[in-house]
């Protein structure tokens, strides 16, 4: 769940990025967010990461204040985010198991835990078979959905994908939305942060569209152009 | 700590070491030459300490009694000299006992050279020993006020010489002991840097997923104590070596004469390896959390 009233942000070199936000995606919700570059999509992600504060407003997400958000508890409300990105993000010197195991070591996971989660989420997205292979054997399709696994595999209740098919062809993007529609469908928050018309206007989903910092439609059926 | 996190951040600093082995071998090699150089200092410092408690022990005070007193007076005089500030004994020696002391000093000799003296041409004496060996000019001087001490022997080279010298090595030591700290640190945190910059993908990873400050921090300090104390484990060896050899040379040079003896090994070799390890550890953890601290913000 997340609530934005009022929000601004603006960075130390002038920038304002964001002019008075009113938001809210409410849990088990699929949303794209849109916007041209600029207009303030990924603050928006940053914001509910908690990587960078509002300077005004006030946030909530999952039961996070962020008013009174100490460095201290950023841990535990990223443990109730995952986030898939354009790039992967993959650790090259891991196999796929690796990669998404690393993702529940590192909150401190008992190793049996791991064993019986991993390839679980592995089956989910479809890569069983592939589980023993390092990223570079895999293709950008293959890869992005070890993303989402991993993503997937704190039992988060929201994911943020930000840009997800940013760099997969279209047959791999469908694809890919076809999986986190799948996941929405199991009960995670979706919200996908793009600009391919193309995605949005197949997915009948709700569809908040950002420009210059303020958001410029909010609804659902497809694209808003701006 | 969860067992298994402790595996996994022994493990993952481990591998740290590993992945840039040169410049581990360099840290290694830099806390090894550091605690040897100190360590080196601390135990001729540590030498001298003994030696000089040593001659504090013998470092008296002869306080002769004037020949005008009688045994009486001369025996009462004891309450006054222990009423001097600083004094920490008085024994009194009779003419008698002074002159078996001299005989007993020079062994074979003394026939010849005490030859026709008898008690009587000697003087009775106290032998005072002092509290604090830096206050024993005026102890000194405070004796030989006193109604019917004649006069007073005490020979001062021994105390100025040797504890300017014990000053002068104990500030080398805490001087040395600092700059190689620092250099440790240094040498340190710049190879637990090399890893962290590996690794800054897998940090930001590690951030994204919710992992705390603490569990990232874990591996890179694991890393630097274990550097720093196998450094200190290899520097306790190289010193035992070094101390060992260079001891025995100097005994050998020196003959024998039984005039200085040195410390053994094994009289330090318990606390030596305790402090190269804490101090190795020290260093090490110093280094890792110097390093990662950047990597804490966000």
């Amino acid at each position: 769940m997340v609530r934005f009233a009022d929000v601004y942000k603006s960075y130390d070199n002038g920038t304002k990025a964001l002019k008075g936000i009113d938001l809210r995606i409410d849990d088990g919700e699929f949303v794209f967010l849109v916007g041209p570059s600029g207009s303030g999509k990924s603050t928006v992600v940053k914001l509910i990461t908690a990587e960078v504060r509002p300077t005004d407003g006030k946030m909530l997400v999952n039961g996070f204040n962020f008013s009174n958000l100490r460095t201290s508890q950023i841990p535990r409300l990223r443990r109730t985010l995952g986030v898939v990105f354009q790039d992967f993000r993959l650790i090259e010197n891991m196999t796929v198991y690796e990669n998404v195991a690393f993702a529940m070591r590192v909150i401190g996971e008992g190793s049996k835990r791991i064993r019986e989660r991993v390839p679980i989420m592995l089956e989910l997205v479809g890569l069983s078979h592939k589980a023993k292979r390092y990223p570079r054997e895999l293709s950008g399709g293959e890869q992005q959905r070890v993303s989402i696994a991993r993503a997937l595999v704190n039992n988060p209740r929201i994911i943020i994908a930000d840009e997800p098919t940013g760099n997969l062809d279209p047959t791999r993007s469908r694809e890919i939305m076809g999986l986190l529609k799948k996941i929405n469908e199991l009960g995670t928050t979706i919200i996908a942060v793009t600009h391919e018309s193309a995605i949005v206007n197949s997915f009948a989903k709700r569809v908040i569209a950002l420009d210059g910092g303020k958001i410029v439609h909010d609804g659902s059926g497809g694209y808003y152009q701006v | 700590m969860k067992g298994h996190n402790f595996i996994y951040f022994l493990k993952e600093g481990i591998k740290g070491i590993f992945v840039h082995g040169f410049m581990s071998f360099a840290a290694v090699s830099v806390i090894v030459a550091c605690l040897l150089i100190t360590g080196s200092f601390a135990l001729v410092a540590l030498n001298v300490n003994v030696l000089i408690d040593e001659a504090k022990a013998s470092n008296e005070i002869l306080a002769f009694v004037d020949d005008s007193l009688s045994d009486t007076e001369a025996l009462a005089l004891t309450s006054k000299i222990y009423q001097v500030p600083n004094v920490l004994t008085a024994e009194f020696i009779t003419r008698d006992e002074a002159l078996e002391d001299y005989y007993a000093e020079l062994g074979e000799d003394a026939d010849e050279i005490l030859v026709g003296i008898t008690g009587e041409d000697l003087r009775h004496r106290y032998r005072v020993q002092v509290v604090d060996l830096e206050l024993a000019d005026e102890t000194a001087t405070a004796l030989e006020r006193l109604d019917g001490i004649g006069s007073v022997r005490y020979s001062q080279d021994l105390s100025d010489a040797t504890l300017s010298m014990q000053k002068a090595l104990n500030v080398i030591c805490y001087i040395l002991a600092a700059i190689l700290v620092l250099v440790s640190v240094f040498i340190i945190a710049n190879t637990v840097k090399l890893a962290t910059m590996d690794r800054r993908e897998e940090i930001a990873i590690m951030k994204m997923v919710g992992a705390t400050n603490a569990f990232i921090r874990w591996p890179f300090v694991v890393q630097g104590s274990l550097l720093g104390v196998t450094g200190g484990i290899i520097a306790y060896f190289a010193q035992w070596g070094v101390y060992s050899y260079l001891t025995r040379a100097l005994a050998d040079y020196i003959g024998g004469s039984g005039f200085i003896e040195f410390l053994g090994f094994g009289e330090f070799a318990f606390p030596l390896l305790i402090v190269f390890l804490a101090a190795g550890l020290l260093v090490g953890v110093l280094g890792g959390i110097l390093t990662i601290r950047k990597f804490m913000k966000v």
